[in-house]
């Protein structure tokens, strides 16, 4: 166990200190980011003014909306059915439909639009409704408290129990009137942001197991470390050590991006640009009882554009997003690394590699080719195979977990790629063991075949 | 006592057999050459003593029992396709090498000192490997093969590689880490160097061993009581003065002398050679001529080795 320990820490600390390293964690942020924060910064760049009709049958948010540079409010009176049947031949953008509920306060809305409604418009519906809701909580708790003076109640637990928050699904409509539920924008970042990610760390650092396993074989070091430790021990430590400096970097990238987006983005929000919305928050706030402020105020203005995005994040099942990431990332990462390890082991150099990356490239291209294709079915039985099967699980299934998995698929899948995992290892290993001693044979893989079941 | 020992060692790859019923016995204390032509199967035995690949029959002996998995800790391995990382430092590659081979940080940092004092390469401590010309880095190859002290050494063409001056440096490293009591297994063409070094040997060809034992007694069979004389005095073919079963078998002279090489019959001796010339010629020199290990070598793969010792 000390050697393989060894072995990951000299695998870790050669890459880590590379120059190369060190450029990829600084310029990698800095592209993130700019991919982030350019299309923000270029539609709330727009002078656009949306027109957005109101149809609340509870009446109770009536007028609360006020108009802005950016908004312009006007109310039905109306039923959904006619308002929905009207919206095409108006000059709305967009329908905002908020039900009437029988006994709680409304949460709930609506957006209907033709185009998918910006990010600012439903930030700013979200936070009236949910402000104004706050305030009739907190009006009727006041009332209890003046009748019903024995109980008297902390301002916390006041505080407490108003707390509101308001979901909004967006609905397209098209010009036939006819309506499809647009799946929120998130999920689909969020699937595609993580089947890619897992995509290209597993090529990224998949690769770099290969070349260090085609470097050690033509200096000709490996005979001299295999007699000190197991050809399975030099190959795992490897693996391990390049997915610790995938880890390294995955981790600083984060970090890193999400540091550059937040100053960004403050600085951008606190000039122009959220200008008028921010004015509106104010003025709402301002409009407040002085005894609740402290709980409404607590989302500054600054941080807006974070909290939209925090908003729309609490709406995932982030524990299981995060932790099936974490599994299907390395575990995935460590599938193709044993293979790629083997083909390392297999050939003189790198040029002989093309005829046997071509098995292991097939499945993973398929997977991003496919993705397009899943995420407008995520639970169709295409997308069902493909994220069970081990080879395309890891980037197919991250693609699917946003949009809600059974549990039952996503545990099939984990145990067939942990076992998909296990077999690609043991072959990898009776590859690797045979393939580092030898030099200067072509190989093919009838080779590879008896190489397997070499004792 | 033999420190190592293999009997009846096989090992069959898919096309052909590496090894045949291969048994070797390596003495404690000794310089144990194994020798042969290319592709016979001695890096095969020899990954197979350093536990890198694993024999299909036979059993391997180590220090009186069975060779076991930690026992690599004991072996000190020099291959021959040998090479170190480029980019890695010499320290960090040192060091990374030694803990390998089990030695912890602060006692390999301790003898990587000394050894690397004791060959006047202190200042190649913080170059990288890439930085350094074959012959150093064959070098650093050499002191990490006996930096944990091990009992057994293995050498594949330790000497390939060298020039003249380091490759006498590296003898004499070799035969001082004898003195001090490693057990050396020496695996080279070199046949100069077997003579000079080996107390043992194992011929390997064709995947058997063909011929093994001590050089010393190698050497006596494959004696042809042949004897060298050169005398002078005396104009005529000499085999007119001889017994017809003495063999004249070449014959070159210079300016003072003739050479003439004489096979005996197997009951004669150099003093009956003597004594056939003693009344015609005057005797300057006689010597006996021994067959040296490059004339074995080349006999016993050749034809086949008229006998196989067992005795050392």
């Amino acid at each position: 166990m000390k050697k393989i320990f060894l072995i990951i820490r000299r695998e870790y600390l050669t890459r880590v200190k590379k120059r190369s390293f060190i450029v990829m964690t600084i310029l990698g942020p800095l592209l993130i980011a700019a991919t982030m924060i350019v299309p923000i910064y270029l539609a709330n760049r727009t002078a656009d003014t949306k027109k957005v009709a109101v149809l609340d049958e509870s009446g109770i948010f009536y007028e609360k909306f006020k108009d802005s540079e950016e908004i312009k409010f006007h109310y039905l009176v109306s039923d959904i059915t006619t308002a929905k049947a009207n919206f095409s031949k108006s000059e709305d953008d967009a329908l905002l439909f908020i039900p009437k509920t029988e006994v709680t306060l409304p949460t709930n809305a609506i957006i209907y639009s033709e185009k998918s409604v910006s990010i600012n418009v439903t930030s700013y519906i979200k936070n009236v409704m949910s402000k104004q809701v706050e305030e009739l909580k907190l009006q009727a708790q006041l009332r209890e408290l003046q009748t019903d003076k024995k109980n008297p109640v902390s301002v916390d637990d006041i505080l407490k129990s108003i707390k509101t928050s308001v979901d909004i699904n967006t609905m397209k409509i098209g010009e036939d009137g006819k309506e499809s539920k647009s799946y929120t924008e998130l999920n689909m970042v969020l699937g595609m942001v993580s089947g890619i990610l897992i995509y290209f760390f597993i090529f990224m650092f998949g690769a770099q197991v290969m070349r260090g396993v085609i470097e050690e074989k033509t200096s000709r070091i490996v005979e001299v470390i295999i007699s000190s430790v197991k050809p399975f021990q030099l190959m795992m430590g490897k693996i391990i050590g390049v997915g610790l400096v995938g880890l390294t970097q995955f981790l600083l990238w984060v970090i890193l991006t999400f540091g550059i987006v937040t100053v960004v983005t403050s600085t951008m929000t606190s000039k122009d640009v959220n200008k008028s919305a921010t004015e509106q928050l104010m003025k709402q706030k301002t409009g407040m009882s002085p005894d609740n402020s402290g709980s409404v105020t607590s989302q500054d203005a600054s941080a807006e554009g974070m909290s939209v995005v925090m908003d729309a994040i609490k709406s995932v099942n982030f524990p299981v997003m995060i932790g099936a990431f974490l599994f299907f990332f390395l575990v995935g990462y460590l599938l193709y690394a044993a293979l790629f390890a083997a083909i390392g082991g297999a050939v003189d150099s790198e040029a002989d590699t093309q005829q046997f990356m071509f098995p292991i490239t097939v499945p993973l291209i398929l997977s991003i080719v496919m993705a397009q294709y899943i995420i407008q079915d995520p639970d169709g039985p295409v997308a069902f195979w493909f994220s069970i099967f081990p080879l395309t699980s890891p980037v197919i299934m991250m693609i699917r977990i946003p949009f809600g998995v059974p549990y039952i698929q996503i545990i099939l899948s984990m145990v067939l790629l942990l076992l998909g995992f296990l077999g690609t290892t043991w072959l990898a290993a009776r590859i690797y063991r045979t393939g580092i001693l030898m030099y200067g044979k072509k190989v093919n893989y009838k080779e590879l075949w008896k190489w397997i079941r070499y004792k | 006592m033999d420190l190592f020992s293999a009997h009846d060692v096989t090992k069959q790859y898919a096309n052909h057999k590496a090894l045949d019923k291969v048994s070797i016995n390596v003495a404690e204390g000794h310089i144990f050459g194994l020798l042969g032509p290319n592709g016979a199967g001695k890096t095969t035995l020899i990954r197979i003593i350093n536990q890198i690949i694993a024999p299909d029959e036979g059993e391997l002996q180590f220090m009186g029992r069975k060779l076991q998995p930690d026992d690599i800790a004991l072996i000190g391995y020099l291959p021959e396709e040998r090479g170190l990382y480029k980019k890695m430092t010499v320290g960090e590659q040192a060091m990374y090498l030694a803990q390998l081979k089990g030695l912890s940080y602060q006692e390999a940092q301790r003898r990587l000192k000394y050894w690397f004092e004791k060959f006047e390469i202190k200042s190649w401590w913080t170059k990288k490997v890439e930085e350094l010309s074959k012959g150093m880095q064959q070098k650093i190859q050499f002191l990490v093969t006996i930096i944990h002290e091990p009992k057994l050494l293995i050498f594949d063409e330790p000497f390939s590689g060298f020039d003249p001056i380091n490759a006498n440096q590296l003898k004499e490293e070799i035969l001082a880490q004898k003195e001090k009591g490693a057990t050396i297994i020496f695996s080279t063409h070199n046949m100069s160097s077997v003579e000079e070094l080996c107390d043992d040997i194992a011929l390997i060809d064709r995947s058997k061993v063909v011929l093994s034992g001590s050089v010393r007694n190698i050497k006596k069979t494959f004696k042809t009581n042949t004897f060298g004389i050169s005398f002078n005095t005396f104009d005529g073919p000499l085999q007119s003065i001889l017994p017809a079963e003495y063999q004249v078998l070449s014959e070159n002279a210079d300016a003072d002398h003739r050479h003439v090489q004489i096979k005996l019959p197997s009951d004669a001796t150099s003093n009956d050679l003597i004594k056939v010339l003693l009344p015609h010629v005057t005797i300057y020199a006689v010597n006996e001529k021994i067959p040296n290990m490059n004339d074995i070598f080349i006999q016993a793969v050749t034809q086949q080795a008229p006998s196989t010792i067992t005795q050392y």
